[in-house]
């Protein structure tokens, strides 16, 4: 009985394992790019963007082969000539807005911005007032 | 009376906040990704065969008619457990294109020897290039194709009895 829990455990551990490929990380997945500039650029992108399998990590981050794959292409297409933000680009039309940390105003994301504004117009609008009432006290009480 | 009232506005607002995340803590989380690539033309790929005997896919293998394009892997659970499904949907007279992902050709050969095979043609894709060209974040997930080669629709996760109908639905909407 014990010896079938047990297995049943370890075979519980072992399903996940299971499920991972055998194969080796993409080129770009684990080396860097030979130019200190590119691989600057490259890496200050891949911390922002979010890795796909591992939903709370940078694929900077994340050492699922899926998150490698993903740096493979960051770098390859760097080292190709294209803009950091070229990429996010490519990424956010395939994956949405979900797939970059850095928030950019669309349909879904312009209250993120709107009401930080808005909230600072409410707020010297009350400050106006009552300063513009204190003052003209401050003279009515003068005069 | 009306200053008096106003001081219950923070604690409302608080309790509303507090019962916000306590219903959302309750509510399933959504792991799923969808593809923002669904009426998008296909990008361009050109894959070498995943196994012996089989041909490799290319975007260029899309057209004729609508076919349901399979991202899957032999490592990968779910997709044994699909296995039956897609034999129907071939069965149907469905036309189904793998891209085999981070797989090797004996893996493949074992995969297709031990729960048959429904592809027509599978595509290695040894980096999950062609995976992340399409938007697709994981095995397995089955993309409908119509015939000039545009996404039309995406099931996320392994096909289950029930999507069977609802995948042939979406191949004859594609038509």
């Amino acid at each position: 009985m014990i010896r079938q829990v047990l297995t049943f455990l370890l075979l519980l551990v072992a399903l996940p394992l299971a499920a991972q490929d055998t194969m080796p990380p993409a080129p770009y997945a684990y080396n860097q790019l030979a130019d200190p500039r590119l691989e600057a650029e490259a890496s200050d992108l891949m911390h922002s963007l979010r890795c796909l399998k591992c939903q709370s990590q940078s694929i900077a981050d994340s050492d699922a082969p899926m998150a490698g794959d993903m740096r493979h292409q960051v770098r390859s297409r760097i080292l190709a000539g294209e803009s950091p933000e070229h990429i996010r680009g490519w990424l956010i039309a395939r994956y949405g807005d979900y797939v970059s940390y850095e928030p950019e105003v669309s349909k879904t994301t312009w209250p993120l911005f709107a009401v930080p504004v808005l909230v600072i117009l409410i707020v010297a609008g009350v400050l106006l007032r009552r300063l513009g009432r204190r003052r003209s006290d401050e003279t009515g009480e003068g005069a | 009376m009306r200053n008096r009232l106003l001081l219950w506005v923070p604690l409302a607002l608080f309790a509303f906040f507090a019962g916000l995340a306590a219903y959302m803590l309750t509510q399933q989380k959504d792991e799923f990704v969808e593809s923002a690539m669904i009426g998008q033309p296909l990008p361009t790929f050109d894959l070498p065969a995943a196994v012996d005997g089989l041909p490799g896919a290319a975007k260029s293998d899309f057209t004729g008619k609508p076919k349901l394009l399979n991202v899957w892997a032999s490592w990968c659970l779910p997709c044994i457990a699909e296995a039956p499904q897609l034999d129907a949907l071939k069965k149907q007279g469905v036309e189904i294109v793998g891209i085999a992902i981070r797989d090797r050709p004996e893996d493949v050969a074992n995969f297709l020897g031990k729960y048959g095979n429904p592809y027509s043609r599978i595509g290695s894709d040894k980096i999950s290039e062609v995976q992340l060209a399409i938007g697709s974040s994981g095995v397995p997930e089955t993309f409908v194709i119509d015939a000039k080669g545009v996404i039309r629709y995406q099931h996320i996760g392994d096909i289950r009895e029930d999507d069977v109908s609802k995948l042939l639905a979406e191949l004859e909407k594609a038509r």
